[in-house]
């Protein structure tokens, strides 16, 4: 436990390298349990996280309204670095919380607004009407999710941005390698 | 079989957004943890590591003052007074592979990318609790192992050689942070 001192740190110099090893300090966190145990930590964490789920849709609201905020700001003000890194950031939150939230479509359009914003040479030549766009798709999608109907239009939707976001992309990079090679790299979040 | 004693570890977590602060919370606290502290950007984050000494840091990449990665660099100075061994695992999402090998360069332990799942989480735990990996210093890095794989079939030009030491003084990210507090 960290309030414990850590062992014996034990040091092999090589010419380039040292390596650097100590007793594990966590080891004595491990219990070893029978086979039979029928303790579930992750079965209770994921138990403890469905109990949270009646605040998603309102967590996702204000997350959404954030962006939409942060729109604005850019709209009013243009694109500078203030407007532009809150824009990304809240963005980038959807895009991390919210598949957790129940929405994966607007973290799909979220994920595509990113790579705008991060790949774009110049962000004042990005057509306005495809971020516009993008705000939108995820207002739609958190405000329209209890319709029965919305979760097949908000993947295609999320999906047809970024396909209308990845061949701008494309174009706009076309002398960037570097950017190029990152825009068509594959993600490694996990599947939906 | 083993599991983890959650009620003996210390947690710091350091994320914008209180949303997923929340999250990491119920899980870890699900899991059995008791000791959990939160910071919502990077300078706290180093100021609540030095005061509480976690076992395990678990920190998000994109955050205002300073961000995950620099926080990770902060704690990996080996002449630092404070632990600089702690795990720290970087949960983002950023979710890009060369996000990874930047991270992992930064002495980041474990990479988990966003959306965030219990099983994920606790894989990630278990891993930096029961398989630490040693920590090597050159004069550009100080961090685990960045090799988890040894192969005899490797035939690339080898970056680690023998012979004379010389080690290098990383450059103090830590006056970047004082100056921000």
């Amino acid at each position: 436990m960290a309030k414990d001192k850590p062992g014996t740190i034990e040091v092999k110099s090589f010419g380039t390298h040292h390596v650097i090893t100590q007793p594990n300090p966590l080891r004595k966190m491990l219990l070893r349990v029978p086979e039979s145990d029928l303790d579930d930590p992750v079965g209770r964490a994921e138990k403890a996280l469905a109990g949270l789920s009646g605040e998603f849709k309102e967590w996702m609201t204000i997350e959404a309204d954030r962006l939409s905020a942060a729109h604005a700001a850019v709209m009013r003000e243009g694109f500078n670095d203030k407007t532009r890194e809150e824009l990304f950031r809240a963005a980038h939150d959807i895009k991390g919380d919210a598949a957790t939230f129940g929405y994966p479509s607007a973290a799909a359009a979220a994920e595509s607004l990113c790579r705008i914003i991060e790949h774009a040479p110049d962000l004042g030549a990005v057509p306005q009407q495809l971020i516009a766009h993008h705000i939108n798709a995820v207002q739609a999608i958190v405000r329209n999710r209890t319709k029965l109907d919305t979760a097949v239009v908000a993947g295609v939707l999320s999906k047809q941005l970024r396909g209308i976001a990845d061949e701008f992309l494309t174009h706009a990079n076309r002398d960037r390698p570097e950017h190029l090679e990152a825009i068509l790299a594959p993600s490694i979040a996990p599947a939906e | 079989m083993y599991r983890i004693d959650f009620n003996k570890l210390r947690f710091l977590i350091c994320d914008d957004n209180p949303h997923m602060r929340r999250i990491l919370r119920t899980l870890l606290h699900s899991f059995g943890a008791r000791e959990v502290y939160e910071s919502e950007d990077g300078a706290t984050a180093l100021e609540m590591y030095t005061h509480y000494v976690p076992d395990i840091v678990i920190t998000d990449w994109s955050m205002p003052i300073f961000d995950g990665l620099e926080l990770a660099q902060m704690i990996r100075q080996p002449e630092s007074k404070g632990n600089p061994y702690a795990p720290i695992i970087m949960l983002t999402g950023h979710s890009e592979k060369r996000r990874v090998t930047v991270a992992r360069d930064a002495g980041v332990t474990e990479f988990l990318a966003k959306p965030i799942s219990a099983k994920g989480l606790y894989q990630r735990i278990m891993n930096v609790v029961a398989n630490p990996r040693p920590f090597i210093k050159t004069k550009t890095y100080f961090g685990p192992d960045r090799r988890r794989n040894t192969t005899n079939t490797y035939i690339g030009p080898e970056r680690r050689g023998s012979g004379e030491v010389e080690v290098l003084q990383q450059p103090s990210l830590l006056e970047k942070a004082r100056s921000t507090i």
